[in-house]
């Protein structure tokens, strides 16, 4: 593929589309964005994924979270084109081709760790990292790496326990 | 917000020559959340972005070697807050990253950009609306009798009192780093209290680099005064927010327990990261008694001009300096740490 972004004789003129390409949830994406445009953006507009949502848009509420290779990630201070060649993870593509939800998800449930809903998807996205970090060794530790992720109507306690119940889990499953 | 051109070259000199041919109006874009952020406001609209994310010369960071530790400018806050060399050894260094921002935000952002991060003053981020000398030179501060709680009491001008909001350039100041850069003009080497200027009547010029000069790499020699340090921060809330006062403190003590080296800096007092020699003088030579902090506190602070509203950050920041001083000289001496 033509990859304009990455040949800086030519690069493009302000304003022009650029043709990014990268994987979500493990299909491979292409498309035509405005420079300016946030992958968040783009994944709710172009591409129909609305599970990561637009809080603040200026990375203060962490409700757009996602997965870039892996790591957690604020969609919203993230321009689609520096998504090229990348593997974007969001909420999305966590439950089995079943519907079964991921067990992050589940316990999520259980827990009742959402009252409006709105923060969930940034919620579970950041503590399946936290998790996978190895940065849910007890509340505390809980507490303070899921600190991007802001939950107004104040479900905090719910949150800690599904995320310490899943972390608790995952151990036992690794061991 | 405005368009502009995206290149996102393959190497440093690629890069660098985008920039240049960028002109005035281009930006290098590393995590992007500084930048990214301060365009959505209309504070930022660069003609030009260069992506410097993906440069392998700006990639990675070394803490082995025996001389000097060396971060990659492009190295995450995330990658280098973790690193066990450094918490251990250097627990000042790994403590201002991992208490700075957010983990998503840790993820993203460099260690090199967040040298540069812009201040948090609401009238320099409100845009048009306010008058802000930085954002808009000459035209005024909107912060003078205005909103000032979180503002600077040192290194304050008439012009501008926006505090210096990062953590990590404190931390190194406390290390006599230095900063490895490359511009049109090729290589040079500064030390980190050199990158960042005070207000005077110009502050929108809040640092020393050249045109299309990039930070390539941080180097800090190896000390003993590592294992004595620490970065203390207090904040409006326990996580995830901007100091309202901190301070780095890296000392050593001699065999008799008296402290033998001393370097304090501060954060969220002052317009730029903050080197306190009075603090370090009053503390250098004796033990470190609670007494002897609360002295080097009170002297780190004898020169603040508050404003309407941040006087609070006088007794604040010299309890914190205090604070901090103490529990360097636990670590030091090897005792239990706060």
């Amino acid at each position: 593929m033509t990859d304009t972004a990455t040949r800086p004789e030519h690069g493009p003129s302000a304003g022009d589309p650029l043709e990014v390409a990268f994987a979500v949830n493990g299909t491979a994406v292409r498309a035509a964005v405005d420079v300016r445009e946030s992958l968040l953006d783009v994944l709710r507009e172009r591409l129909a994924l609305t599970g990561a949502k637009k809080g603040c848009d200026h990375g203060q509420c962490g409700t757009c979270t996602v997965l870039v290779d892996g790591r957690r990630v604020l969609a919203c201070l993230t321009l689609a084109v520096q998504a090229r060649g990348r593997a974007v993870t969001t909420v999305e593509g966590l439950a089995a081709p079943d519907g079964t939800p991921h067990p992050l998800q589940q316990a999520f449930i259980d827990h009742d760790a959402l009252q409006c809903g709105y923060c969930t998807p940034g919620q579970i996205m950041s503590a399946l990292a936290c998790v996978a970090e190895g940065h849910a060794g007890d509340d505390e530790e809980i507490r303070e790496y899921l600190s991007g992720n802001l939950c107004r109507c104040g479900a905090y306690p719910g949150i800690v326990a599904a995320v310490r119940d899943y972390a608790d889990s995952a151990r036992s499953t690794e061991g | 917000m405005r368009p502009f051109s995206y290149r996102a070259p393959a190497t440093l000199a690629e890069a660098v020559a985008a920039l240049a041919d960028g002109g005035p109006g281009a930006r290098p874009l590393a995590g992007g959340t500084s930048l990214y952020d301060l365009m959505k406001l209309g504070v930022e609209a660069p003609s030009a972005v260069v992506d410097i994310g993906r440069l392998p010369e700006l990639a990675g960071f070394d803490t082995a070697g025996p001389e000097e530790l060396v971060f990659g400018a492009g190295a995450s806050m995330a990658d280098v807050a973790e690193d066990a060399v450094l918490r251990a050894d250097y627990p000042a260094l790994a403590e201002s990253l991992a208490k700075a921002a957010s983990p998503q935000v840790r993820n993203m952002a460099t260690v090199g950009g967040n040298l540069l991060q812009r201040t948090r003053c609401g009238y320099f981020r409100g845009g048009p609306a306010f008058d802000c000398a930085k954002r808009r030179p000459g035209s005024g501060c909107a912060a003078r009798g205005g909103l000032d709680r979180g503002h600077a009491v040192l290194g304050t001008s008439d012009a501008c009192t926006a505090a210096y909001p990062g953590d990590w350039a404190v931390a190194l100041l406390a290390f006599d780093a230095r900063l490895d850069l490359y511009g049109p003009r090729g290589a040079r080497t500064i030390a980190l209290a050199d990158l960042h200027r005070g207000p005077a009547d110009a502050p929108h010029e809040e640092h020393t680099l050249g045109a299309g000069e990039l930070v390539v790499r941080i180097r800090v020699p190896t000390a003993p005064a590592g294992r004595g340090s620490v970065y203390h921060k207090v904040r409006d809330r326990e996580s995830f927010a901007f100091a309202l006062a901190s301070a780095a403190v890296a000392l050593t003590l001699d065999e008799r327990g008296r402290v033998a080296h001393c370097r304090v800096a501060l954060g969220g007092v002052a317009t730029r990261p903050w080197r306190a020699e009075a603090a370090e003088r009053a503390v250098v030579g004796g033990p470190l008694t609670e007494e002897a902090a609360v002295r080097a506190g009170e002297a780190a602070f004898a020169d603040a001009r508050p404003g309407a509203h941040n006087a609070f950050k006088v007794r604040l920041g010299a309890r914190v300096v205090a604070r901090a001083l103490r529990t360097a000289a636990e670590r030091a001496a090897g005792r239990a740490v706060a």
